[in-house]
């Protein structure tokens, strides 16, 4: 076993990969970016150097300062984790040239899947079914037309240089091939200048489900039973699960045989997956399903696997590079239960799934596991840190395992809910629409679920009125003072009779929210659109605040309102009107605007010398010139050099 | 400590009888509380707010930290008098806190009559400096008046408790260490000028806020010269060229702001010199004090029922328990604080005249703060009492009340008449706090008294002069003088001349009494020195 090995990449992936190190007592050097100098990645591993600025191209795409960094710190291996550089065979021949082991498969495997169509072809040669197609040079009619009827309908004819959806044609009898053909050709003309196509089997209704796949250097490989990832939005997975729901015996013999049957064709060694495509449309059939791509690196996903196997992919990661045998043999990996992973990600599901930054002001998870379930938090962030545009935004991974689907599905939902986030947009609250989602409950799932009920599975409720008087207690900052014993302190909201009132400025989305907030002897109560809300009444609520902002998280489901700061609104205001003035007497020296002119915040509008300085007067904010004082004008202190037009 | 065990019987029906009566009291004065605290009228709120100006009581919410407890003074100021609606004499007045620190805060209302000073708002206004000033509290002004009502000019500007001494106070104040912030959020206008201008630092709004010694028709009619209350004394002028205002705010919210801005930067720290202990409740429900007071005021009743339900633990140690059994004293806490209580049980005989005394001089040697219950109808009277000196042993009740200097505060839970009102520390003995209940009545005597006194005169007059005078005439005679005492006594009728800071809800005597002598005691308590006592 190694004794120290690096981790060349960030975040919940690198976390993950130092505490199975640890366990092995093997030392860790972390790499970093700018961005990342306070990450916790950092702050767990043994020994952290920086490796460049921010952006991903300048330091944990460096593989050249990875690897000086490596040698540096006397790092025996490295480890990629996944993404960044852990596919990259010219980094793995670095690594291995600067006399360092490369946790991971060789770079040989890796090229020899690298490419997809040479992939398939050496799939195809192995006995590794691969969806039937016609990928040929021969664009002629007859020759595409008969190659369909091989395949069998229904096909689909794609653009060669193709992506989204263009010049992309579904066939489903052989009559309507040639007019299909013709406007696939067009479309493909059109949006890629290059008419040529090429036909494949059309899978009705397709799941994504993957095999994972284990091999050493010395010929051995295994597999660890498959992965469901069908719930994709645009090729991103969403929530995973193992095993794929529905499985038969008869399909996951004949997949896995497959899946070994391709790691053992390039003499594999390390984790991987092999994806497969499998056609749902009649039930999950054993021979309905084609090798689609294998990634040669450990999963964003891994972890459903290791629930249900019970093993450590990282540990055997460590063992297989540092020349163990596999920890395991076939017979000796079982399945047990049912795990799913849900990815938290920073994004805008009610935009498109925009991604988003932001500060985690509240990150909290679930302090113990739901009933009858465990359950893994990985994550790469603390509460604090921030969300930034250089990185995947994925805060983390929140994995449950039970003896049953629906066990585990209905502890999936239970983390959601116990999940809180506030300070940037997540996707909880449309990870939790999705595990209530009918048909994904029944496990009846295709790449196509997510897409067909995108607008019920993004559309977010409105906040009820009691999380509305949650969010207006919280921004009023009532009995946020510390506890003392003064009655000051004590007797809270005491007036004679009758309590004070006030306005509560809150604002949820664009929409003001004229709340009042009534304290008193009675207690304190909040005035909605003449409904009133106790105190008593929200005392469950779950609320964070967060600077300018209170978010109440229902369920999964986090509303978030900004609360007005008089201080900072009015330094707007008072930036947004009025006229500059003459800080000293002097001599305006150069006037570079001019009255009717927009200007913009921070642009020099003249130049005034004083005191044998010359002092460059730029707009506070931007604005449209009333007036402005003429060159070569004397002023003295306090004259208005500039004017703006006053907003009504 | 000792516990109080009540002999009270809720369910009994005297609780049930008297409990309704206060219930129906309290009910009357909080109704007349919540007119008042409206303001002016619909139309002056509604033409305010489209102004764009909160209403003041929203802008005293929003100056307090949220939740805080508002020890208002003089709310009934001016009630039923000037011939109209002229709420609270047009300001509001209290303690809250602000960034965690009490302070005194004076809300003009502009609108009540433009917020102009009557009497009886120069007197409020005095009166806020004063207790300000007694318990060092920092006067925050939320400034928004016309300044002096005009056809009152007698009665609001020449005299030493008038308009002047307003500014007198600040600057006395502020040379005490007592910071005057001013906000000026409307009017100010002529003498008014000088609240920002007087304070240490000083804040207006924009397009709202003016300053002027004259406004613009006085300019006028002085010089002749136009100009527009903006260009002439608006915020941007005082806070850009003249410097009579320190920081210009925006609206109403962003100079709320930037006051507890001021606040916090103070430096000022709450230091309490006395040996505090940690809250307790009472052992019996505040509002049980409903059914304690008889229906009928002559009707004798054990205060400390009352006592019970105020302080901490209903935990009270007696001194001379047996002695002068009609003053009730001893020490309790309240909210944590040592307090000595002095309550009245009956008429006061020479022996709970010097009992008093001595428990005044115990207190102030320790340091430890005086409540006054009071409910008194006066010393006794008779031959035999004169004879043994009660005037002298009154006055030394007197002596000890005029000259402590530990905290005095003063509830009137029952009558308050004559020279009893003196012993039990009245409006004259400069007790911090003063507030009554609503069954109270405060007189020189009682009306029954009173009109008795009147009708003996008047019998001898006429049968000296060998008339007759029926005992129907001699009723007749005595109406009026009921009735007047009957309407002057009343707790509102003082409260409107504000002989005291307000009329509380008995039930939450104990909030109202922890409150103030928390509030005065972020001044520190002085030695006292008392006057020769006639022995």
């Amino acid at each position: 076993m190694f004794s120290k090995i690096l981790i060349a990449n960030r975040g919940e992936i690198a976390c993950r990969v130092i505490r199975t190190a640890r366990r092995l007592g093997v030392k860790t050097v972390a790499v970093y970016s700018d961005a990342d100098a306070r990450a916790l990645h950092v702050q767990m591993a043994d020994e952290a150097v920086h490796i460049g600025p921010s952006p991903v191209g300048e330091s944990y795409l460096r593989g050249d300062k990875i690897i000086a960094a490596a040698k540096e710190t006397g790092a025996e291996a490295i480890h990629p984790g996944y993404g960044f550089l852990s596919e990259n065979p010219d980094f793995v021949d670095q690594v291995v040239a600067a006399d360092l082991t490369f946790i991971g498969p060789s770079a040989t495997s890796i090229r020899a899947m690298g490419l997809k169509d040479a992939a398939k072809r050496l799939m195809e040669k192995a006995g590794v079914p691969v969806v039937p197609g016609y990928h040929g040079e021969a664009q002629e009619i007859v020759v595409l037309a008969s190659k369909a009827r091989e395949i069998g309908y229904p096909v689909l004819i794609k653009a060669r240089a193709g992506g989204g959806g263009k010049g992309m044609r579904r066939v489903d009898d052989p009559d309507d091939f040639a007019e299909a053909l013709s406007g696939a050709r067009r479309e493909a003309k059109t949006a890629f200048g290059d008419d040529r196509v090429l036909v494949e089997k059309y899978v009705d209704k397709p799941r994504h489900i993957e095999v994972q796949v284990f091999g050493d250097n010395y010929g051995n490989a295994v597999h660890l039973f498959e992965r469901d990832c069908s719930a994709q939005r645009r090729h991103q997975k969403v929530i995973e699960e193992a095993p794929a729901p529905g499985m038969t015996p008869e399909l996951r013999a004949a997949m896995t045989e497959a899946a070994v049957t391709a790691a053992k064709a390039i003499s594999y060694s390390g984790a991987g997956t092999i994806e497969f495509i499998v056609d749902a449309s009649q039930g999950l059939q054993a021979d309905r399903f084609w090798f689609m791509e294998m990634n040669t690196r450990l999963q964003v996903e891994h972890p459903v696997t290791e629930m249900v196997t019970g093993v450590d992919l990282v540990e055997w990661q460590l063992r297989v590079a540092s020349g163990e045998t596999l920890p395991k043999t076939q017979d000796e990996i079982s399945l047990n239960g049912h795990a799913f992973e849900a990815r938290l990600y920073a994004e805008d599901a009610t935009k498109g799934f925009l991604p988003a930054t932001g500060t985690l002001h509240h990150l909290k998870f679930p302090d113990v596991p739901p009933q009858d379930a465990s359950m893994r938090i990985e994550t790469g962030v603390r509460a604090g840190d921030s969300v930034s545009p250089f990185y995947d935004p994925m805060i983390a991974k929140l994995v449950v395992h039970a003896s049953s689907r629906e066990t585990s599905l209905a502890a999936l939902r239970d983390v959601l809910a116990g999940t809180e986030v506030a300070g940037s947009t997540v996707n909880t609250a449309f990870l939790a629409a999705l595990a209530s989602d009918r048909d994904f409950s029944a496990g009846d799932v295709d790449t196509g679920l997510i897409g067909r009920h995108q607008d019920a599975l993004t559309a977010l409720p409105l906040p009820d009125s009691t999380a509305v008087a949650a969010a207006a207690f919280a921004a009023s900052g009532l009995n946020e003072r510390q506890a003392s014993n003064d009655p000051w302190s004590g007797i809270s909201g005491y007036a004679h009779f009758h309590g004070l009132e006030r306005e509560i400025r809150l604002k949820y989305g664009e929409h003001e929210v004229p709340a009042r907030l009534m304290t008193g002897t009675d207690g304190a109560a909040v005035r909605l659109y003449g409904e009133i809300v106790k105190r008593a009444a929200v005392k469950d609520q779950r609320v964070a605040r967060w600077p300018g902002h209170v978010t109440v998280f229902e369920g999964a489901v986090g509303h978030t309102f900004s609360v007005s700061d008089p201080l900072g609104r009015a330094d707007e205001a008072l930036a947004g009107t009025g006229s500059l003035r003459a800080p000293m007497p002097g001599l305006v020296k150069v006037v570079r605007a001019a009255k009717g002119e927009n200007v913009t915040k921070g642009q020099p509008l003249l130049i005034l010398e004083a005191m044998k300085m010359e002092h460059t007067i730029a707009a506070p904010h931007d604005g449209l010139i009333a007036d402005i004082a003429a060159e070569g004008e004397q002023v003295s202190d306090g004259t208005v050099l500039v004017k703006f037009v006053e907003e009504a | 400590m000792a516990v109080l065990h009540s002999q009270l019987s809720p369910s009994s029906e005297t609780f049930r009888s008297n409990a309704e009566k206060m219930r129906a009291l309290v009910a009357d004065i909080s109704e007349k509380a919540a007119h008042v605290q409206r303001g002016g009228s619909e139309e002056a709120r509604h033409r305010h707010v489209t102004r764009g100006k909160l209403l003041p009581r929203d802008r005293l919410a929003q100056l307090l930290d949220t939740g805080s407890p508002f020890l208002e003074i003089g709310q009934f100021a001016a009630f039923d008098m000037y011939g109209g609606d002229i709420a609270s004499a047009g300001m509001i007045a209290g303690i809250g806190r602000v960034e965690g620190r009490e302070v005194m805060v004076v809300v003009n209302d502009a609108t009540v009559k433009g917020g102009t000073y009557y009497p009886l708002t120069v007197k409020k206004h005095l009166r806020a400096q004063e207790i300000a000033l007694q318990n060092n509290l920092p006067c925050i002004y939320l400034v928004d008046s016309g300044g002096a009502n005009l056809p009152n000019q007698d009665e609001v500007f020449p005299d030493r408790d008038h308009f002047g001494r307003i500014f007198y106070n600040q600057a006395t104040m502020s040379a005490a260490g007592i910071p005057q912030i001013a906000c000026v959020m409307g009017s100010c206008t002529a003498g008014g000028a000088y609240v920002p201008a007087m304070a240490d630092e000083s804040i207006m709004v924009r397009k709202q806020a003016t300053i002027f010694l004259g406004g613009p028709p006085l300019v006028k009619a002085a010089t002749g010269e136009e100009v527009s209350a903006e260009d002439l004394g608006g915020a941007d002028l005082h806070t850009r060229e003249s410097g009579v205002a320190d920081h210009l705010a925006v609206d109403d919210e962003h100079a709320l702001a930037i006051t507890r801005r001021i606040v916090k930067n103070l430096n000022r720290n709450k230091t309490i010199g006395l040996s505090l202990q940690k809250p307790a409740p009472p052992l019996y429900a505040p509002d049980e004090i409903y059914g304690i007071v008889p229906t009928d005021m002559r009707q004798p009743y054990d205060v400390r029922e009352v006592i019970a339900r105020i302080v901490d633990g209903s935990e009270f140690d007696e001194f001379k328990q047996n002695y002068g059994t009609t003053l009730v004293t001893g020490f309790a806490h309240l909210y944590g604080m040592p307090v000595g209580i002095i309550a009245n049980n009956g008429v006061l005989f020479s022996e709970s005249a010097v009992k008093g005394t001595h428990f005044i001089e115990l207190c102030c040697q320790r340091g430890i703060p005086l409540v006054f219950l009071q409910n008194i109808t006066g010393f006794m009277v008779g031959r035999k009492y004169e004879a043994g000196g009660i005037a002298k042993d009154g006055a030394k009740l007197v002596m000890a009340v005029a000259t402590a200097q530990v905290p005095k505060v003063t509830m009137i839970i029952g009558g308050s008449f004559g020279a009893g009102n003196y012993g039990m520390c009245g409006r004259a003995y400069s007790p911090r706090f003063l507030w009554m209940w609503p069954n109270s009545r405060i007189s020189v005597m009682g009306g029954e008294q009173a009109a008795m006194v009147l009708a003996l005169v008047k019998r001898e007059g006429i049968e000296r002069k060998g008339g007759t005078w029926s005992a129907e005439e001699e009723a007749a005679f005595k109406q009026p003088t009921l009735e007047k005492y009957e309407r002057e006594g009343h707790p509102l009728y003082s409260s409107a001349r504000l002989w005291d800071d307000g009329i509380v809800d008995p039930a939450r005597s104990r909030d109202v009494l922890a409150l103030s002598l928390s509030a005065a005691l972020n001044a520190p308590i002085p030695e006292t020195k008392f006057g020769v006592f006639r022995m």
